[in-house]
């Protein structure tokens, strides 16, 4: 038997309004929510972009599209490899250009080497976010990312703003010592993507925080429009490398690891599964790789590209989920409409319903398991 | 008269030394109040010079846990770092934010520092070397300690920062949560040492032997709780800068600031050097003085908080306090009752110390099996939630 | 898996006004809606075509139209692309049916598109600015919209004209 107290004499609580960002050490960037609490519980929450809005998608309207593939390295500035090649195979498909075989190898060998580099680091950063205050697990990521971007310089000259795919092909073949240095580096990262598998997935710590929080249910992810690693671990068997099977990734062997709790615990382990299955085909890239020409298109011709009036859509499976560019052609040098498919916007759409009920810690929790890039969701 | 010039006796004997020179020629009871007073000002200078020590150790272990190098540029490896950083706390500006509440804001960072540094007064330093050996040593470190949740609740209520106050909402369900397993572990050391006094604990010890060989369990348990009292990871949510940013500090800067800095460490120094005196005999060890046993057991003690800090994730706050009722006060309570009970019936003293140990080491299972299962259950319970 | 001709067909079955045009010599199939009907159809698209996914709205804006572009997936059926373009000629004040409620991915989507390109979408929970702050005047995206630069005072009331520096 309850005893019923009068609502006069009843405790007056009250909820109170947290602004977490712009300036927040756990929003990977200028991303603010505004957060209503209950005491530590979560009761509504609130996305707000826009601090980082360039008006890329305005300023490529009035460059030429060979001068817009820099921008693309700004999106998502963790991988700017596979930025490169979204836009890259969207012109592509608009104007009917060819790619050369040994360009689409070294496309795939990048843009993989792409995603287990943003894997490591959202990995990282989650355990930043968790809590790992002195940045150990992401100090260790960056690490082996360094030897990774490190070959992207090799190959492309910049480190993180590459623009190394082009229209028609790559910009330069590789380097010599390119590929000696990458059949090192492909061994040492699976040693380490199971050393980070031996050091983190057992943790009770990690498991008590991740576990249950923030579950997608697989329609609603669906429904609204979440890609990648999210999507698969919320138990969807959906990647466009195989559902489109763009580029050459018809000819490899390799899996669509799924998960199906659909939590934290679940895009940690995606990630780590999806990081083996991208070395799985660098391996076999590396291997088959056929001499040749690395682009269709000299810069030349390239720069001066007429592209015929029309539209087309083209999309990857960008590390953190479907990167699409929607370019419409009036039959000038530059883009009519220059349109990009934001994956990390596209990714938070559900934040507030992952979040709801929860306490303040899981909401930095569940935002870095979406691992957004705020150069990706502002644009 | 036998010589006191021993490396053992070397403080106790410059105190003499100095006692008699000023009785010399001074009434008794001033000589007292001196002498009290430099015992004082002694333990401030060893507060100040630990926190000096400790802040350069953290960032070093801390580099050296994420495979870098840490603070290496000025001094012979950075060792001069810990001044530059107290000299850039007291140069810098002041900053009162103008919706504070002015008294409790200022007052705050004196509270938890005065709270922090009267803990020194019952450390048991060395053989003979506790600044007053109080017959109540043990309670009075518990009570003292924890007034700096008045202090750490006044800083999160005078900042008007809503990150200040969730803070400080969570320095008082922690903290007083986490007073009632430590008090019970305090209770268990006592009753076996017979003793409240930090000194007659640590001759217990002696005799018995260390207590973290005969009571496992308990001192696990007393090794969490403790952090949590001291704020440390992984029950470091006051301050938890993934979260709330830095919590009840967030608006503080300069000098308030380094006073927080300082007591934070303070307590990190006097929680691991009386986990030292409870658990690991304190000041006792062959051949090397009584005081420099004391101080490698506590860094070593320290170093392993530090440890776990740069290896473990933050619990989250409502874990905290499940763990804090709902499992460790029940352990505490049948550690409790174990102790008394193989303390008062077995009245050979190492057969009792065999039979405790055993026992701690059941609870110490049970326990693990108890919360293993049930996290064991909710994660098949989250297996496939996705697709329901 | 539906062919071109299977899913027109079905569509122009159900709904004999929707389906205005069918462009030729596109690169993408290409399915133009007449804007009122566009709610329904969404609706039929998502519940008995399949097409669960949404994966990009946008807007196009010509010199005498807007286009509305939306570019759909089926992610349990395995269809591919499938392109919608609601054509909006009224230039003063472009409306369109949100279909927040019937793929989620449309909401900041949307939004973008209302604060970018200025096209309203009637129905939408919560059709503010996304990207530009509130109170900003002007659709960056349109071809007519003047770049200009912004004072201080104008970025934000409450400081100076000039700052202090």
């Amino acid at each position: 038997m309850s005893v019923q107290i009068p609502p006069t004499e009843r405790l007056r609580t009250d909820t109170i309004e947290i602004n977490m960002g712009p300036h927040h050490p756990s929003t990977h960037g200028v991303f603010r929510m505004v957060l209503t609490l209950d005491g530590e519980t979560v009761v509504d929450l609130e996305p707000r972009f826009g601090y980082l809005h360039r008006g890329i998608e305005k300023t490529a309207e009035e460059r030429t599209y060979v001068q817009n593939v820099p921008f693309t390295d700004r999106l998502d500035y963790i991988c700017g490899i596979t930025n490169n090649w979204a836009y890259a195979l969207a012109l592509e498909k608009l104007a009917g250009i060819e790619v050369p075989e040994r360009a689409e190898y070294i496309r795939v060998i990048l843009g993989e080497l792409t995603r287990v580099m943003n894997h490591m680091l959202a990995i990282g950063f989650l355990w930043n976010d968790l809590g790992a205050t002195t940045f150990t697990p992401v100090v260790y990521a960056f690490r082996e990312r360094e030897r990774i971007l490190d070959l992207i310089e090799m190959a492309a000259g910049s480190r993180m703003m590459p623009s190394y795919i082009r229209a028609g092909g790559v910009v330069a073949d590789l380097p010599e010592e390119f590929m000696p240095r990458l059949q090192k580096l492909v061994p040492h990262l699976k040693r380490f993507i199971d050393e980070m598998d031996t050091m983190l997935t057992k943790n009770e710590i990690f498991r008590a925080r991740a576990v249950g929080v923030g579950v997608l249910k697989a329609k609603d992810a669906i429904n609204a429009g979440i890609t990648g690693p999210v999507l698969r671990a919320s138990g969807v068997k959906y990647d466009i490398r195989k559902a489109d099977s763009y580029s050459i990734y018809d000819r490899f062997d390799f899996e669509v690891p799924v998960h199906t709790a659909g939590d934290v615990y679940a895009r940690y382990l995606q990630r780590l599964a999806e990081a083996r299955q991208s070395l799985r085909i660098i391996e076999q890239a590396m291997r088959d790789i056929p001499e040749g020409p690395v682009t269709s298109l000299p810069y030349k011709q390239l720069s001066r590209l007429k592209p015929p009036k029309g539209e087309a859509y083209g999309r990857i499976e960008s590390p953190k989920g479907e990167l699409g560019f929607y370019l419409v052609s009036d039959g000038s040098n530059k883009p009519y409409r220059f349109r990009i498919r934001s994956t990390s916007l596209l990714n938070l759409t559900l934040l507030r319903e992952m979040c709801l009920g929860h306490k303040v810690a899981d909401v930095v929790t569940i935002l870095g398991s979406i691992d957004i890039t705020l150069g990706d969701v502002d644009r | 008269m036998e010589n006191i010039w021993t490396i053992e006796n070397l403080w106790n004997a410059i105190g003499t030394v100095l006692r008699n020179w000023l009785a010399g020629f001074l009434p008794a009871w001033l000589v007292t109040l001196i002498m009290d007073l430099l015992v004082i000002v002694v333990l401030l200078a060893i507060g100040i010079v630990a926190v000096l020590v400790l802040s350069f150790m953290e960032r070093k272990v801390a580099a050296r846990a994420g495979d870098r190098y840490g603070p290496n540029r000025w001094g012979p490896y950075g060792l001069l770092q810990p001044f530059a950083d107290a000299i850039k706390m007291l140069i810098k500006e002041d900053i009162i934010p103008h919706v504070a509440d002015r008294f409790s804001f200022n007052l705050a960072p004196v509270i938890v520092t005065v709270g922090a540094v009267m803990t020194y007064a019952v450390l048991p330093f060395g053989r003979d070397m506790v600044a007053a050996n109080l017959n109540i040593g043990i309670l009075y470190f518990a009570a003292v300690g924890s007034l700096s949740i008045i202090g750490l609740l006044t800083a999160g209520w005078g900042s008007r920062n809503k990150y200040a106050l969730i803070s400080a909402f969570r320095a008082v369900a922690q903290l007083i949560t986490y007073e009632v397993p430590v008090g019970l572990c305090i209770i268990c050391v006592v009753m076996l040492a017979g003793s409240l006094s930090t000194q007659d604990i640590v001759l217990a010890q002696q005799e018995r032997g260390w207590f973290f060989l005969l009571m496992p369990g308990i001192f696990i348990l007393y090794f969490l709780a403790a952090s949590a009292e001291m704020i440390r990871c992984p029950f470091d949510l006051l301050e938890a800068d993934s979260e709330i940013i830095a919590g009840h500090f967030i608006e503080y800067s300069g000098m308030k600031f380094a006073l927080f800095f300082l007591a934070e460490y303070i307590h990190l120094f006097a929680g691991s050097a009386m986990m030292v005196t409870l658990f690991f005999g304190g000041w006792l060890g062959p051949w090397l003085p009584s005081w420099l046993w004391f101080l490698i057991k506590t860094f070593v003690v320290i170093f392993v908080f530090m440890w776990i800090r740069n290896t473990f994730p933050r619990i989250r706050i409502d874990q905290v306090l499940k763990i804090g009722w709902k499992v460790m006060v029940p352990a505490g309570l049948v550690g409790l009752a174990i102790t008394g009970f193989v303390d008062k019936l077995i009245a050979d003293k190492l057969i009792a110390g065999v039979v405790l140990f055993i026992c701690n080491i059941g609870l110490i299972i049970g326990v693990s099996y108890l919360m293993g299962r049930a996290q064991r259950r909710k994660e098949m319970a989250a297996e496939g939630a996705a697709l329901r | 898996m539906l062919t071109h001709e299977e899913i027109l067909s079905r569509l122009r079955e159900r709904f004999p006004d929707a389906v205005l045009e069918v462009p030729e010599g596109m690169i993408d199939f290409t399915i133009v809606i007449a804007p009122q009907a566009w709610h329904d159809v969404a609706l039929f698209l998502r519940d008995e075509l399949g097409y669960d996914f949404l994966t990009n709205v946008t807007a196009v804006d010509w010199p005498d139209r807007f286009e509305v572009v939306y570019h759909l997936y089926g992610v349990q059926a395995g269809h591919p692309l499938l392109t919608i373009k609601l054509p909006v000629t009224d230039k003063e004040n472009p409306t369109v049916p949100s279909v927040v409620d019937v793929w989620r991915s449309a909401d900041f989507q949307e939004r973008e598109e209302y604060d970018l390109m200025g096209i309203r979408f009637e129905g939408h929970p919560n059709l503010k600015r996304i990207m530009m702050w509130e109170g900003y005047e002007g659709h960056p995206l349109r071809k007519d919209f003047q770049n200009r630069t912004f004072t201080y005072a104008e970025l934000e009331p409450s400081r100076k004209a000039t700052p202090d520096w």
